[in-house]
This record gives C-alpha cells, sequence and structure tokens, in this order.
C-alpha cells in the first residue's frame, strides 16, 4: 500500500486497522477471480467518461445491462465532456486526503490524461494482467496496448479499442480528396470555408495538431521523447506556418471551431464542410447506418499514413468499488463485447484482441460483422503512425490557444 | 413541549435567521474558497504562501482583454435590449387587449430552460440551420449551405448570445414588472394620466416608469449579473475562442494541472469585480437618466396616440417570441428527425427511435430532476412561508437590507462561489451527496420563491385572520385553514416558479452532486459537446416540458381557486 489513510475518528481507525488486517492476509494470496467476482455482486461502479456520442452511449448502457444481468453490478456511465475534469477531481480527492470512498470507480481514459494519473500515483494497479479476458490482447501485432503515447502502461490500465484517424468526404460532392496537410492547405484555398478541425483540447482536435506535425516536422524521431524548450520550437515551426496559411480559409474563417468529433461529422452531414475525420474507422459506416450521413460517404487516409492509438480503462486507487471495476474492465475484454463494439451498426470501434487466437465461436462473431460501405480493410488503412509522447500534446494545445484564441 | 402553537411559533421566529445562513454561509464560504486560492493559497497543491503570481499569470493569459471586453459587451447589451423591450412592450401595450395575450405567451417561455433555448437558437440561425431551411433554396437559392464568413452561432462578437440572453431575460422582466404593476394602483395612475390627456405612451413613461423601475431594481441586477456570469449558454453559443470570462475561469477549474486552479480563482474573482462594477455603472446610467429626463417628465407634454410605438414594440416582441418558439419547434422537430438534410424544410424521414433508445436514462434523468426539484421546491416554500409569516407575526416587513441579503445568490456569479462550496463540501463528505445537491438547489430557488410569494402573501387582507382569531382560532389553525387555502394560487405559482429554476441549475448540480446525479440539464449540456441534435433535441423537449408541467398544474389551480 502506497497511501497512508487519514485517520480522523478513533472508531474508523480501528476499523481500518482490522481492515489492514484483512486485506494483508487476502494479500498473502491473491484473491482469485472468483472472490473477486462474488465481492462485485451488488456493487455499483461509477463508469466516467467522454458522453459525446451516442453511439458510446448506447454500447455502454448495453454493458450495464449484461453485467447487472451476469454479475450483480449496476453500471451507472457519469457523462463528462472532457475526461481531464475527472482526473482533476481525483486529485482533488487525493489532496483531501480521501483515499478511500472516492467518487469515481472506472475511467475511459488514453495518453496525457493516464500520465498525469500514473505519475501523480492515482492509479490502482497493476490489475490488467490479472483479468482472465487479457491473455487475448494482440500486444505484439498492436503495440500500443502496451505503450500509450511513449509512456509504458505496465498493467495500469487495460486495452478496450483501437483508434486510427481517418478522413471522411461525401463522394458525390469531392471526388478526388485532398491526401497530404499540402493537398489540403491547396483545397481550403480553392473551397473557403469548406474544412475545419475541432477546438483543440478536444482530443480530436488536439490529434488533429499532432497528425499534422507527423506529416510536416523535418525532426519526427523528436517526437518519441518528452519535448524541451529547447526543441519544441524548431520542431513544430512547419506547422505553426501551415496553420497561419489555412487560418484564413478555414470553416468560420477559423474564428470558431466545432467542439468535438460529433460536432465536425454534423457540420458533414450539414454540408456546412466537405472533408471531415474521425478516430473511429467504421464511424462513417456506422453514421450511414444510422441514417444520418448519406450513403455516397467515403473514408480515406493520408499518403503518408495516419496516427493511430489504443484507448483503455482504468481504476482510480481509491475507487469505492474496486472489485466491480476490474469485473467490468474484464468483461469489456470478452470476444463477446469486442465483436459487439466493432459492429459498426452498433459502435464500429476496432478490437483489441487478437482475432485469429480467439476459439473458433468467437473468431465467428467477428467474421458475422457486416463491414460497412465506407468501412477501408486493414490493408487500405495501413500502419498507424505512433503518438508522439504526451508532453509534445500539452505543449502544441498551449501554443495553439496564445495563437489562436485571443 | 408546550403547544403546538407556542412550539411553531418558536420555529417561526428562527425562520429568517435560518433561511440567512442558508443562503448566506456557502456563499462566504465558497467566496473565501475562491479568494484565498487566489492569492496564492490552496495548502492542498503546496500553495501556502500569499502572493500575487495568481494574478500575474491570469493577466499573461492570451485573450484575457479581450474576454474582459466580450464579457462587458455581452451582458450589458443583452440586459440592456431585455430592459428595453420589456418597457416597450408594456408602454405599448399596457391597458390594451395585447397585454393579456403576451401574459398568457409568458409561461412556456419562462419553462424553457436557458440551455435549451440556446441549443435551439443556434440550430435555427446557424447557415444550415433551420432559417436556412425555411427559406431555401426558393427564396434564396441555397442548394448547399451558404458560407457566411462570420456570422452564426459562436460568432466572435457575441451577437448570438446576446441574442439568446435577450430572448431568456425579457420574458422573465415582464413577468417581474407585471408583479410590480399589481403593487399600486398603476391602472389608476395611468387613467388619471389619461384623462389629463396624455398619450399612452408618455402616461407610461411618465407617470408609471417611474414609479416601477424602483420595483424592478433588483431583477434587472439579477438579469444583468446572469448575463455576465452564465457558463451554459455561453459554452453552447458563446465565442470559443477566446470565451467569456465565465468559460474561461471554468476551464481552468477542471484543468487537470491542479495549479491552474490559481489564475482561475483570480479569473473568477475578477468575473465577481466585474460584475459588481457593471452593477454599479448600471445604477449610475439609471441615475443619471433620472436626473436629466426630469424636465422631460414635468413638461407637460402629452405625447401622441402611440401607434407608431406600439407597433414597434408589439413588432419586436413577436419577433421575440417568434424566434423563441421557432428555436423550440426545431428541437421538437429534430427529435423525431431521421434524415433532414439541407435544403429541405422538413425532415425526409421520420423515427422515434431517438425516444424509444434513450427511454431508461431519460427516466433516470427525470427521476433525478422531478426529486431534486421537487424537494428544494418544498423546502424552499416551508422556508419562504415561514420568514413571511413571522414577517407579519412581528408586523416588520423584511427590511431592504436582508432583501438584499436574500437577493446575493443571484448577484454573485456561480463560477465565483461553487468552487468553494465544492470543497467544503468534500471537506464535510457531503460531496456527491443527495443533501448537498438540495442544499445549492436552494441557494437558487429561495430567492425566486420569495420574490414570487412576497408580494400576495403581505396583500393578505389581515381581517380574515383578525376575524378567525376573535372566533378562538389560534394561529396555527388560521394558518393552515384560512391563509393556506386563501393564497393557494400564490403558494402554486411560487412553487412552479421554484421548481423551473430547480430543473435549468447546471453548474450547481454538477459541482455538489459530483457529477452523479443526472438531471435533463446536465444531459442536455453534455449532449451539447456532442453535437447530435437528434439527441439534444429529446432531452431538451423533456428539459422543457417537465417546468411547463408544473406551470401548468399551477395556473390550473389558479383557475380553480377563482372559480371557488
Amino acid at each position: 500500500m502506497h497511501h497512508q489513510p487519514r485517520l480522523t475518528h478513533p472508531g474508523l481507525a480501528l476499523g481500518l486497522w482490522f481492515l489492514t488486517l484483512l486485506t494483508g492476509i487476502a494479500h498473502a494470496s491473491e484473491p482469485d477471480w472468483a472472490t473477486i467476482e462474488k465481492t462485485a455482486r451488488g456493487q455499483t461502479v461509477y463508469w466516467n467518461g467522454w458522453g459525446g456520442d451516442d453511439k458510446v452511449n448506447s454500447y455502454i448502457a448495453w454493458v450495464g445491462a449484461q453485467v447487472q444481468a451476469r454479475y450483480g453490478i449496476t453500471l451507472r456511465h457519469v457523462k463528462v465532456s472532457d475526461i481531464a475534469e475527472t482526473v482533476a477531481r481525483i486529485l482533488a480527492e487525493k489532496n483531501a486526503g480521501r483515499d478511500q470512498e472516492g467518487s469515481v470507480d472506472l475511467l475511459w481514459i488514453n495518453g496525457e490524461n493516464f500520465r498525469a494519473m500514473k505519475d501523480n500515483g492515482l492509479l490502482y494497479g497493476p490489475f490488467s494482467a490479472r483479468l482472465p479476458h487479457y491473455r487475448h490482447v494482440d500486444t505484439v501485432g498492436k503495440p500500443t496496448t502496451t505503450v500509450d503515447f511513449t509512456v509504458p502502461v505496465e498493467g495500469m490500465e487495460a486495452p478496450w479499442g483501437m483508434a486510427q484517424i481517418v478522413f471522411v468526404h461525401d463522394s458525390a460532392v469531392v471526388r478526388e480528396p485532398p491526401k497530404s496537410m499540402a493537398a489540403l492547405l491547396a483545397y481550403a484555398q480553392a473551397h473557403p470555408g469548406r474544412f475545419t478541425y475541432p477546438e483543440p483540447p478536444d482530443f480530436l482536435g488536439s490529434t488533429f495538431l499532432k497528425q499534422a506535425l507527423l506529416e510536416l516536422t523535418e525532426q519526427r524521431e523528436a517526437l518519441q521523447k518528452p519535448a524541451t524548450d529547447a526543441n519544441f520550437g524548431p520542431v513544430s515551426a512547419p506547422l505553426w506556418r501551415w496553420l497561419d496559411q489555412i487560418r484564413p480559409y478555414l470553416w468560420r474563417q477559423g474564428q470558431a471551431y466545432p467542439p468535438s468529433m460529433p460536432a465536425l461529422r454534423q457540420l458533414l452531414a450539414d454540408g456546412e464542410i466537405d472533408i471531415a475525420f474521425s478516430f473511429h474507422p467504421n464511424d462513417a459506416s456506422a453514421e450511414i447506418a444510422k441514417g444520418t450521413l448519406p450513403d455516397t460517404v467515403r473514408s480515406y487516409v493520408l499518403t503518408g499514413g495516419t496516427i493511430g492509438n489504443t484507448h483503455f480503462v482504468a481504476i482510480p486507487y481509491n475507487a469505492r468499488a474496486r472489485e466491480g471495476a476490474l469485473v467490468v474492465a474484464n468483461f469489456l475484454l470478452s470476444p463477446e463485447a469486442q465483436a459487439r463494439k466493432q459492429d459498426p451498426v452498433v459502435w464500429g470501434d476496432l478490437t483489441v484482441l487478437a482475432v485469429d487466437q480467439l476459439p473458433p465461436e468467437d473468431q465467428q462473431r467477428f467474421a458475422a460483422i457486416k463491414p460497412g460501405v465506407a468501412t477501408l480493410s486493414a490493408a487500405q488503412l495501413g500502419t498507424p503512425l505512433p503518438e508522439p509522447h504526451p508532453s509534445w500534446m500539452e505543449r502544441l494545445e498551449a501554443a495553439w490557444r496564445a495563437r489562436y484564441s485571443r | 413541549m408546550q403547544s403546538a402553537t407556542g412550539c411553531s411559533g418558536g420555529l417561526l421566529s428562527g425562520a429568517p435567521a435560518l433561511t440567512l445562513a442558508l443562503l448566506l454561509m456557502p456563499i462566504i464560504a465558497g467566496l473565501a474558497g475562491t479568494l484565498l486560492p487566489a492569492f496564492g493559497y490552496l495548502p492542498a497543491i503546496g500553495a501556502s504562501g500569499f502572493s500575487l503570481q495568481p494574478w500575474r499569470t491570469l493577466l499573461a493569459e492570451p485573450g484575457l482583454s479581450h474576454a474582459l471586453i466580450l464579457t462587458l459587451w455581452t451582458g450589458v447589451a443583452a440586459t440592456l435590449l431585455a430592459l428595453l423591450l420589456t418597457l416597450a412592450l408594456l408602454a405599448g401595450c399596457y391597458q390594451s387587449r395585447w397585454l393579456a395575450r403576451i401574459r398568457r405567451s409568458l409561461a412556456p417561455l419562462l419553462a424553457m430552460p436557458h440551455a435549451a433555448l440556446a441549443l435551439g437558437l443556434a440550430f435555427l440561425i446557424a447557415p444550415s440551420g433551420g432559417l436556412a431551411r425555411l427559406l431555401s433554396p426558393w427564396a434564396t437559392g441555397w442548394e448547399r449551405p451558404p458560407e457566411l464568413g462570420l456570422f452564426g452561432p459562436q460568432d466572435p462578437w457575441g451577437l448570438s448570445l446576446i441574442l439568446a440572453l435577450t430572448l431568456k431575460e425579457t420574458p422573465y422582466l415582464l413577468f417581474m414588472s407585471l408583479a410590480g404593476l399589481a403593487r399600486w394602483p398603476a391602472d389608476h395612475d395611468l387613467a388619471v394620466a389619461r384623462t389629463l390627456g396624455y398619450g399612452p405612451v408618455s402616461a407610461f413613461l411618465k407617470v408609471v416608469l417611474p414609479q416601477l423601475y424602483p420595483l424592478i431594481r433588483l431583477p434587472v441586477f439579477a438579469a444583468l449579473a446572469f448575463a455576465l456570469s452564465v457558463v451554459d449558454v455561453a459554452l453552447i453559443i458563446g465565442p470559443s475562442a477566446p470565451p467569456t470570462l465565465a468559460v474561461q475561469a471554468l476551464r481552468g477549474f477542471n484543468d487537470p494541472d491542479l495549479h491552474a486552479r490559481l489564475p482561475a480563482a483570480a479569473a473568477a474573482l475578477l468575473l465577481t469585480g466585474l460584475t459588481g462594477l457593471a452593477l454599479l455603472l448600471w445604477e449610475g446610467a439609471i441615475q443619471l437618466l433620472a436626473r436629466c429626463s426630469r424636465a422631460w417628465l414635468s413638461d407637460g407634454g402629452r405625447g401622441g396616440g402611440g401607434a407608431l410605438a406600439q407597433w414597434l414594440a408589439l413588432g419586436s416582441g413577436t419577433l421575440a417570441l417568434g424566434l423563441a418558439m421557432l428555436s423550440a419547434l426545431g428541437l421538437l422537430v429534430w427529435s423525431f428527425a431521421l434524415r433532414w438534410t439541407f435544403p429541405a424544410a422538413w425532415p425526409t424521414q421520420w423515427t422515434l427511435a431517438h425516444w424509444r433508445g434513450q427511454f431508461d436514462s431519460l427516466a433516470v434523468a427525470t427521476g433525478n430532476t422531478l426529486g431534486i426539484g421537487v424537494a428544494a421546491t418544498g423546502v424552499a416554500l416551508l422556508l419562504v412561508m415561514a420568514c413571511l409569516e413571522q414577517e407579519q407575526r412581528q408586523q416588520r416587513a423584511v427590511s431592504g437590507r436582508s432583501l438584499w441579503l436574500l437577493y446575493l445568490p443571484l448577484l454573485v456569479p456561480q463560477v465565483s462561489f461553487l468552487f468553494g462550496v465544492q470543497v467544503l463540501l468534500a471537506g464535510w463528505g457531503l460531496e456527491g451527496h443527495w443533501l448537498a445537491l438540495l442544499w445549492t438547489h436552494l441557494l437558487f430557488v429561495v430567492p425566486y420563491v420569495f420574490l414570487s410569494l412576497a408580494d400576495p402573501w403581505r396583500a393578505f387582507d389581515q381581517r380574515y385572520e383578525q376575524s378567525a382569531r376573535t372566533l378562538g382560532a389560534g394561529p396555527a389553525r388560521v394558518f393552515w385553514r384560512i391563509k393556506l387555502p386563501l393564497l393557494g394560487s400564490a403558494v402554486a405559482v411560487a412553487a412552479a416558479v421554484g421548481f423551473a429554476v430547480s430543473v435549468t441549475q447546471y453548474l450547481p448540480t454538477v459541482f455538489a452532486g459530483a457529477g452523479r446525479y443526472a438531471t435533463l440539464t446536465t444531459e442536455a449540456v453534455a449532449l451539447a459537446s456532442g453535437a447530435n441534435r437528434r439527441l439534444i433535441g429529446v432531452y431538451a423537449v423533456a428539459q422543457t416540458l417537465l417546468p411547463l408541467l408544473g406551470f401548468a398544474l399551477a395556473l390550473m389551480l389558479a383557475r380553480r381557486d377563482h372559480r371557488r
């Protein structure tokens, strides 16, 4: 235990002493999975996650119904507009000495928020290797399941899904979409007001900055190490030149930005913009299936490749329903839950599992998914580009605000 | 224990103090919890020395001066517009058949939460929005949404924000003005002025307005403070790069880097100062205007028939009403739309799927909204009635000063004390507790309930009470059997107002509830970032329906009472 509970009440102190004694005994032999499932029964798990996409929200609601029926766990989805708010809340709880009975049990996270929590000792774990379904995770073919934005995961979060930037256009409006940053700039100059990106620090907006930086910078290898005061300027200079050039040709002349990925997609659906992009390769197919995007919409990736990463779930160090959170995290990794998530009709988020190593009946679940009309094949997606170190994202966001939000 | 009446008398005498303490304690503690970090004191993150560093960081922040000007401009412009529109409608239509129609259209507008209105308006005025769809392509020739440059929701000048705030504040100021006009025989004054030959508009401006304004001064202040410090409306329809000061402070408070809280606290404090300054300037301008218009007031000019003024007022009033109604209608249509692409005026395919799919979460959110709203309204009614009853038994009206104190939660920007309140609650282990949620809602429900109930309560004819007392009834019996039934409709209207206020609370629900109590408003604002108009429509419609039902119920009760 790396946190000394702050004791304030003698009765509580005695209780905690007993508890320490008990957990001490339990620690001698890690509680087996059956015990965890038994303890989890009846618990209420508060799961904080970005709540801006109804496909995701419906999927989480389905997960809630499943874990209620199978494990007797009540899952409450706490929808937030930015998971950073939750990180701030847990940090505040730690500072207030609330080392038990925290308000969050599970959170949807990756990248700089994961690093902030890991660095501040806000995470419970390592736990992911203890989840029975973890053994099918494709840690070899999908290396981002073990290295999150260059930060080693070390079992402190459990992989949940794979994301990769995919550009989206209506083929009835744009025949030959621009496939590089230079082409995108030329397109915007020829069609003013028909392209934009979500406002950083929205995660897709920030990822767009990184995508552009990866393509434009002349020192790509510097991005894999923490940014420094010395190298941030020279490495990112080509990005700012590009952004300065394209800004007057953006939607609303770069004076207003959509707040999120769904907002960007809505602009495409409304015909206000010609080209959008998403972090879920199946997003366009899923929206076509729902009837919210025309069936002439198609996806594509840039010629130089696009950024890909993994998103995870983590458990705060002070979670009240830790066992419940473990059981939910394990269920999320089950072939059944992963296959359902990958179906474009449901959400379309790619699996973290090594499908070819699953038992045949589970392989069948994935084979049965009908690829959407706008879904790219694995070959078309290509090898995803690695995320830069989180410090680049933080600096890019601050620098973006200083330049364009004044 | 003594007799029942003695006991309730004891409780009653403590009511005003209890109410003020309930309201003021969190605000004072909350302000302190903002003041200290603004000067570098936040031991939780290891900042224990007082310094001006947070202010230096804040002042060095890009876009701060822009944000300040933007905040002041949008807040003052919206309040001014709302007040002018209110007075124009009253001057043009008071004592005309239009007044009854205006009065009738108030309830739905009052019931519509400001977040819902902002969401609806944002769609209405977008280049691909409702208005453009209604007019395209037959009138505009647009086959695709036009490229209107900077115009539309979230324009950098804050025009769309001003429009949204004006649409929301005008009904409130009208409502408070109509209540004010009932407090003295304004009709009589107006009639005298008219027989002396004054035109209707001149009579209103010269005779009624000087008596009316002092009665609506506090509501106008509340409207101004609200417009300067509102968060949800500014998030939805206000400029984003840079945003208003309140949004900027909120961003800092939500930053995972806890040290960002120090300059955020300074920003919140700055907003409080800005609000105070704006209120002072506003009052100064009103005084100046009053002084300058003295000669005009008494020059004997009778003015004309006021037909032009009446049509102008009615025209802009109808425009405002129309925009608000279209905003609501747009959301309603979206909630049933499957395919609705530009430039179709209506969806080409309809569906019930959005309502069906949201049934479970809608039920949870509605349950939470109802629970907290009914509880807060109930407690607020009890507190306010106890205060008013105590005041009457003491034969002493609540002094102007304590009325100001009661109004304080509406005048101090929410962001500047809610974070301090959160710290206070966390210290007591109450954060995320239902009672904490109830308490923070009370901060805003009590003032509005008091405002609605105070006048009818004070106007109650004391002779009923005296007659009952001479017949031997105790004060408790008189209260329950005579007074409450007679004041029933006023209580019902106050309850509807209080409930509507509780339904709209966003920041208090998020902060005190630790995000665990999803209400229709928190869901609607969370969905706003996702831009799914279909779901936003579902929640915004539900969010409007609930308080509307409250008002309908109150009106039904009032009508039944009337017939009796």
